[in-house]
This record gives C-alpha cells, structure tokens and sequence, in this order.
C-alpha cells in the first residue's frame, strides 16, 4: 500500500488502467445463486479475477452451547482463503487477518439480517477465496447476502460490495491487486442500497477531505452495480421460466 | 471488546434520552472527545514510551527498537509494528489466552492508523540494504477499561514514538553493531490521530465513553495526519452509516484530531 515502487503504469495518458479498465469501471463480475447440494444457501461469486464460494447453513443448533442468545440468533462468519488461492502458499490456519475480516463482514451482514425470530440459534456463513487478486472482503461480502437470500435468511436488503480508492492521483472504481499494492489508497464499501445504508467501511491510503467524499461516492456507485448483479442472480435461480429450480 | 451486563441495556434508554435532548451521559459536547493525559518516557528502559488516559481508559505502549533483517521484498525499507493487548487485569471479563477477534481487531486497526500515515519514515532505518534494518515494535497494553480502547491505544503508541530515541548500528563484520552513545530521534513524518464515533440511535457522537460504547449501534475510527488528510478508516458494529453521516464523522475527525494533536505535541516539549 503505497511503499513499493513498481515500473507499472497505473494510469495511461488516456484515462486506461493497468487493466484496460476506465477509472469508473468494475472488473467482470459473475454471480451465482446456489450450487452446493448440502448447504441451506450458497453462491458463488467471479470478481476479475477472485474465485469465491459461499456456503450458509441455518437457523440451526448452536454449538458450542454457550454462544446462544435466547433473544435472537446468532450470525457467525468464517472467511478462509486456501493455501493455493495466492502468489506463494498461505499457511492454511487463520490468519490474524482472516480473523479481523471475517468480523468485519459480520458486522456488515448484521444490518442486514432480521434473525430475532429464531432465537437460541446460529447462521453459519462459510466464506472460501479460492482464488485471491485484490478487493476478496468486497467480493466475499456481495456473495455472502446472496447466499443467505438463497438460503431463505430474512433479509432487509442485500449488502453489495465494491471498493473505491486512489492511484495515480485520480479516484478510481474497484482496486485490483497491483493498484491495492502501487496505489495511494483503497476503501473497500459494503452498502444497502434499498435502505442507503453503509455497513462496511475501512481505508488504508491517503486522502484529502475532497478526495475522501468522492471516494465515498465513488464507491456506492459502484455497490449499486454489484447489487444489480447481486439481484440478477437470484432472479435467475428462482425466477426463471416462473418455476422454482 | 470487553462482556456488557445486563445494567448496559438499562442504560441504554437513559442514554438514548439524554441525546434527543443534545446531552451526553457524562456531560460532554457531542464532538468533544475526552481529555487525554499523556505522560511519555513512563518506562525509561524502552527506547520511547508514553501512558495515556481517555478518561478512566489506561493504555500504555513501549517502543523496542532493534536490528532486524528486513521483509525479502522491502530490503531497501526498515520494519515498524504494532500491537495492542488486553490485560487481565483491566476488566473482569478479560481472560488470559490467545486473543479474541475484538482484540485482534483493535490491533490491527491501530497498527494500520500509524502505518497508512507513514508516521515512521521506514526509509530512514536501513542499515545495509538488503541485509540489515531496524525494527521498531511499538507494544500496547491496555491497563483499565472505559471505552474506546481504539483512541486510547492509538494516542499511546503516537506518543511514545514521538518519544523514541534511536540507537546507531553499523555493519562490522556483516554484524549489525551498537555504536555507544549516538542516539537520535526515531526519524518521524506526521502525527496520526485516530478519532473513534459511535452511533447511537441516529446521534454521533465522539469518543465514546464505556456506556456508550456498551450501548452503540455501530462505531467508526478515522485517522487524520498533521495536514488534515484521511488516512485509514474502520467502521464495526451491527449497524450502517449513511453517506451523509460518513462524510459527517471524516469533518469530525479532522476537527477533533486537531486538538489531541496539540495533546500529545505538547507532551512531548514538556518531557
């Protein structure tokens, strides 16, 4: 972030990213709306070049027993990357990192989640990056509201997920790796559309209070695209040709 | 960060009636953070030190700073770290063991406040590039319990490596050696400051206080350097923000840094 000097070229003299992408355009993005046979809910999430799979089991026992909430449930989160999903082999065992993102995507699903009707249990959300390239807890976020929606989670809204941040002195839509690597700053959003709510936010990056407010905005804009998709997907599992699939 | 009894939820109401009527429960401005005692060199065998008070919440950092081989991509860079840990004896519910995701949490953010700012000039700590750098480990320990540990553990390391002094190693024998009696300042560029806003109903306010903190919907802490930018950011909680308050609370911190700023920078002149 910001340290490492590099011979990329962030930013051409065209306004084209070191990905052939514009300043305010996301990578592909594909999501999909189920797909594991055992989980209650699951999806599946292509964002550039992240791999990510979702698997939500619940409302169900919680164990151990001590966890329980005998006003509401409880909404866990694990997000794990597997040793293969990087550059050189990750140590499969969590991360201080994984630990502090897995809490913080729990704290941006948590709005979200309407769980005071099954008292004494847990939803379980399992979150595995099988292939990592910069922005995964954004990723990771727009596919785990689908796969709670999928799993039939009351929901007030679903959290879409992009980020925002800066390289090359000039705001940008969605960092991947090298810009999160050689860039100025990175602020990964997790929003609600329907409720216009931010409900993840972190920056590590310098901004001035100008670049700070359109970064914000920058950044929402591009969650209203993910929570499209977000919404595209799950028309396609349960709405197409009227039937249930 | 530390268990909430069942009195908090109590609370809450009285809290949350106080606020419609523009009073905090202690009495404070909605954007007034509380006042922070800073006392660096606490622990003169630490090569910088500080113990800082917000409120009834205790945070004590040393800083150690030693020889190290550097990071195999950042030869040419010197290695800072931070990290922050609850003592057993700040709180009745803090138990001994490997840290918990909220305390995980609050190191992380706090090391990534002052290490997003480029507070340390890492440049400035190589000894022989490639081979050998300096490492400075800025340690913190929570000592009592009231609220916003984020600020308070954030205000103790600022403080304490505005305090440090550097040792001097020269390469002899490609052996990093301690050259007696030259000491300078460890080689500094801003002064981070991190501002911690709880929302609670649909009131922000600043720095909460343990029963604030017990009762929030969601929090966010953003760090301001000395020229007013924004330099990292985490929002946690069960609740959102709007884009207005967000915007709101980045104002808020740039205004009320400006003044534990002006704390912490005359700490360190009267040392």
């Amino acid at each position: 972030m910001g340290g490492r000097e590099s011979t990329l070229v962030l930013l051409d003299e065209n306004g084209i990213r070191c990905d052939g992408r514009k300043i305010d355009e996301p990578r592909r993005i594909m999501i999909k709306a189920g797909g594991l046979k055992n989980a209650d809910g699951s999806a599946y999430i292509e964002f550039g070049d992240n791999k990510i799979l979702v698997g939500v089991f619940g409302p169900r026992d919680v164990h151990p027993k001590h966890m329980s909430n005998t006003d509401t449930g409880i909404l866990r989160v694990r997000y794990h990357m597997e040793p293969f999903s990087v550059g050189e082999r990750k140590n499969p065992a969590p991360s201080r990192r994984e630990i502090e993102i897995s809490k913080v995507i729990k704290e941006a699903l948590m709005p979200a989640v309407i769980l005071d009707k099954f008292p004494r249990t847990a939803v379980d959300v399992f979150i595995e990056v099988l292939q990592a390239d910069g922005g995964t807890r954004c990723a990771a976020l727009s596919a785990a509201s689908v796969a709670l929606a999928d799993a039939g989670i009351p929901m007030r809204d679903l959290v879409a997920a992009c980020a925002a941040g800066k390289a090359a002195d000039t705001i940008i839509l969605d960092v991947n790796n090298e810009e999160d690597q050689a860039g100025q700053a990175d602020m990964p959003i997790g929003y609600m559309p329907s409720l216009e709510k931010i409900t993840l936010l972190q920056l590590d990056g310098v901004l001035s209070p100008e670049e700070f407010k359109k970064c914000v905005n920058v950044g929402v804009d591009g969650c209203k695209i993910v929570y499209d998709l977000q919404k595209k997907a799950l028309n396609e599992k349960y709405f197409q040709n009227g039937r249930d699939q | 960060m530390v268990q909430q009894s069942i009195i908090d939820d109590l609370k809450k109401s009285q809290i949350l009636d106080l606020l419609e009527q523009g009073k905090r429960i202690d009495g404070r401005a909605f954007d007034e953070p509380r006042k922070a005692t800073v006392e660096v060199n606490a622990i003169p065998k630490a090569n910088g030190s500080a113990r800082v008070r917000l409120g009834d919440t205790e945070a004590l950092c040393g800083v150690k700073i030693q020889p190290d081989r550097p990071f195999p991509d950042m030869g040419d860079k010197g290695i800072f770290i931070c990290t922050a840990e609850l003592l057993p004896l700040s709180h009745p519910s803090v138990e001994t063991g490997p840290p918990n995701p909220d305390v995980i949490e609050l190191a992380r953010v706090v090391d990534r406040g002052i290490r997003e700012s480029h507070m340390v000039d890492v440049a400035e700590l190589v000894i022989e590039k490639d081979k050998s750098v300096v490492g400075v480990f800025a340690d913190i320990v929570v000592v009592d319990y009231d609220g916003n540990l984020f600020d308070a553990c954030s205000y103790a390391a600022t403080a304490a490596l505005l305090n440090s002094k550097m040792p001097k190693w020269e390469m002899k024998d490609d052996i990093p050696t301690l050259v007696e009696g030259e000491e300078s300042d460890l080689p500094t560029t801003t002064i981070p400051v991190s501002i911690t806003m709880a929302k609670i109903g649909n009131h922000i306010v600043v720095d909460p206080n343990s029963d604030e903190w017990a009762c929030m919907d969601s929090r966010v802490t953003i760090t301001t350097d000395s020229l007013g930018n924004i330099v990292a950011m985490q929002k946690g909680g069960n609740d959102g923000f709007t884009v207005e308050e967000i915007i709101k609370c980045g104002e808020l911190s740039i205004k009320a840094g400006a003044q534990i700023r002006e704390t912490l920078k005359n700490a360190i002149k009267s040392d």
